[in-house]
């Protein structure tokens, strides 16, 4: 685990007027998956190639468990972080098996060692272990990815740098591959720096976002703050924070029964209902009752009936975030946010 | 016809020493002009491909060397070279460079820029990228290059025999000289054949050394 602070870190490119990214500062807590989130311009890309130094940042520091990532060479430093790309960058005259041991390779591990290695990884990522012997181009776009997100994580990295890594895959490939993403950070706890502009995808993985414009932070935090208080116009605009679905979409149904009054468990619940699991969002929810066209559905946990969720559980729950957001901003728990010019 | 290849063959029967001389000879030339051109162009097509801006103008002067008629690269060398088989190679090297120089720089710049990227950002240093990753993703254009400027060289090498540099353009000259068509056969055809070869084989290095690309549609 592995904590990456920035200290007004900016990269000038010599050719352009403005930095790219402006003196921006940030800390990121090991094990968090930070999402840095942005439209196409807005320095995050740049910001990301910084902390593995494939842009030498122009000024600033960053630190990287206390240490001056610009003391290290920069070779030792990259095989420790691990990176994944869109475009996959894997390489297409290696196979499988060969581009993830690349780096293993290069930190000189044993043979059997980085053998043993890539099974696990072909595992984890889910990938059957008779794709080792495979060239890049007779995989799909997903496995491409997968194999990607094994190779960033061969050498067992404590940080992950990702690239808009699923951005290039389709919706259902994607939503995959996000879930899988989350279920090996649940196993690894890796630091991970994951840059998208693709706001549900923010949403559905970050710890913490990173809402980036013209080089600077707009604003720094978790899903649900960004959503309920948007820092300033930009953030609201892009994260559309004034949809209630997609603020629903952060809630589960576990919170709406907390606060709503308890319903008593409805005798006699009908079977054919749909019924909603606690972790189950509120958008999911609501989708499943308009759908049933009740009321109220029960909510199941471990086969047992623990409450009805009604309509007016979602009414409950729901003023209080609109209500965050029509509130004057010191209602509002904005950390790291960039000063309102 | 048949009459003209039977009487061609009594005459190789005749010379077969001095045939495979010469036969030697013409391989050894064209070798040591593309093994030359290799050794040049290989450093300098990589360090053209890492400055693209510079390179354009040294890619444009090979690139005209190519617009100059073999002969006339042969003629043009005579009065500061002399005669032999050493002008013969220059001239022969100077023919096999435009191919392979910009196949070695169009090799490496072809390399997709996003698996650059990742070398780089797996930890390689700047060998390890060019030889594990630049080098062998240009090979098969490297070979393409190679590929053209043997069938090149090959055929052209027969006219070294013009400046006494030897090789099996001295039955083409002789038979020439001579009006006997069946001498020149007897270097005309084994040109052929010889480049020939030299294509198949380089073709089959060329699938070889592309193992990603079979079974692609290109």
């Amino acid at each position: 685990m592995s904590m990456i602070i920035a200290e007004s870190l900016t990269k000038q490119f010599s050719r352009e007027s403005r930095p790219a990214v402006d003196a921006v500062s940030f800390t990121v807590e090991p094990g968090e998956l930070i999402v840095l989130l942005g439209p196409s311009g807005c320095g995050k890309t740049t910001l990301l190639k910084m902390i593995n130094r494939l842009y030498e940042p122009t000024g600033g520091t960053l630190l990287i468990d206390g240490v001056d990532a610009r003391s290290l060479p920069v070779t030792q430093l990259r095989r420790r972080i691990g990176y994944a790309i869109q475009q996959t960058g894997l390489f297409p005259h290696l196979r499988v098996e060969q581009n993830i041991a690349v780096v293993p390779q290069l930190l000189g591990w044993a043979r059997p060692r980085i053998e043993a290695r890539t099974n696990e990884l072909l595992d984890l990522v889910g990938l059957p272990c008779d794709f080792r012997g495979r060239y890049p181009h007779q995989l799909s776009g997903g496995q491409q990815q997968r194999v990607g997100l094994a190779r960033a994580l061969a050498a067992d990295p404590a940080i992950m740098l990702m690239d808009e890594p699923f951005g290039a895959l389709d919706a259902i490939t994607r939503s995959r591959l996000q879930d899988e993403l989350l279920g090996i950070q649940r196993k690894l706890h890796k630091t991970i720096l994951f840059v998208t502009h693709d706001i549900e995808e923010a949403l559905r993985l970050a710890d913490r976002i990173i809402v980036m414009n013209d080089g600077r932070i707009a604003q720094f935090d978790t899903p649900l703050a960004i959503l309920t208080c948007p820092s300033n116009r930009f953030v609201e605009q892009l994260t559309g924070a004034n949809d209630v679905l997609r603020r629903l979409s952060l809630l589960t149904v576990a919170a709406a029964l907390g606060h709503g009054r308890r319903s008593a468990a409805a005798a006699g619940a009908v079977a054919d209902l749909p019924p909603l699991r606690p972790q189950d969002d509120l958008r999911f929810a609501l989708t499943q009752l308009l759908g049933a066209g009740e009321s109220s559905l029960p909510v199941i946990d471990d086969g047992r009936e623990v409450g009805q969720l009604t309509l007016a559980d979602l009414r409950a729950i729901l003023p209080q975030t609109i209500a965050a957001v029509g509130a004057s901003q010191d209602g509002c728990n904005v950390a790291g946010a960039a000063p309102q010019t | 016809m048949f009459e003209l290849f039977r009487t061609s063959y009594a005459y190789y029967l005749a010379n077969q020493d001095r045939f495979w001389m010469e036969l030697g000879r013409h391989v050894v030339l064209s070798g040591s002009a593309l093994a030359i051109s290799l050794i040049v162009c290989i450093p300098l097509g990589i360090w053209a491909a890492r400055h693209p801006a510079s390179a354009q103008y040294v890619i444009n002067a090979v690139g005209a060397l190519r617009l100059i008629p073999s002969l006339a690269i042969l003629f043009l060398a005579l009065p500061y070279l002399g005669t032999g088989f050493g002008p013969a190679l220059i001239a022969l090297t100077i023919l096999a460079l435009p191919p392979v120089l910009i196949n070695v720089y169009a090799g490496i710049l072809g390399v997709e820029r996003a698996v650059v990227e990742a070398a780089q950002a797996m930890g390689m240093t700047a060998r390890q990228q060019l030889l594990q990753i630049e080098l062998p993703l240009a090979l098969p254009a490297i070979i393409a290059g190679v590929r053209t400027a043997t069938v090149e060289v090959v055929s052209s090498a027969t006219l070294a025999a013009f400046i006494g540099g030897g090789g099996l353009g001295i039955f083409v000259t002789r038979g020439f000289a001579l009006f006997e068509p069946r001498i020149m056969l007897v270097g005309a055809i084994p040109v052929a054949v010889l480049a020939l070869i030299c294509e198949l084989i380089l073709g089959l290095l060329e699938r070889w050394a592309s193992p990603h690309r079979q079974g692609r549609a290109s």
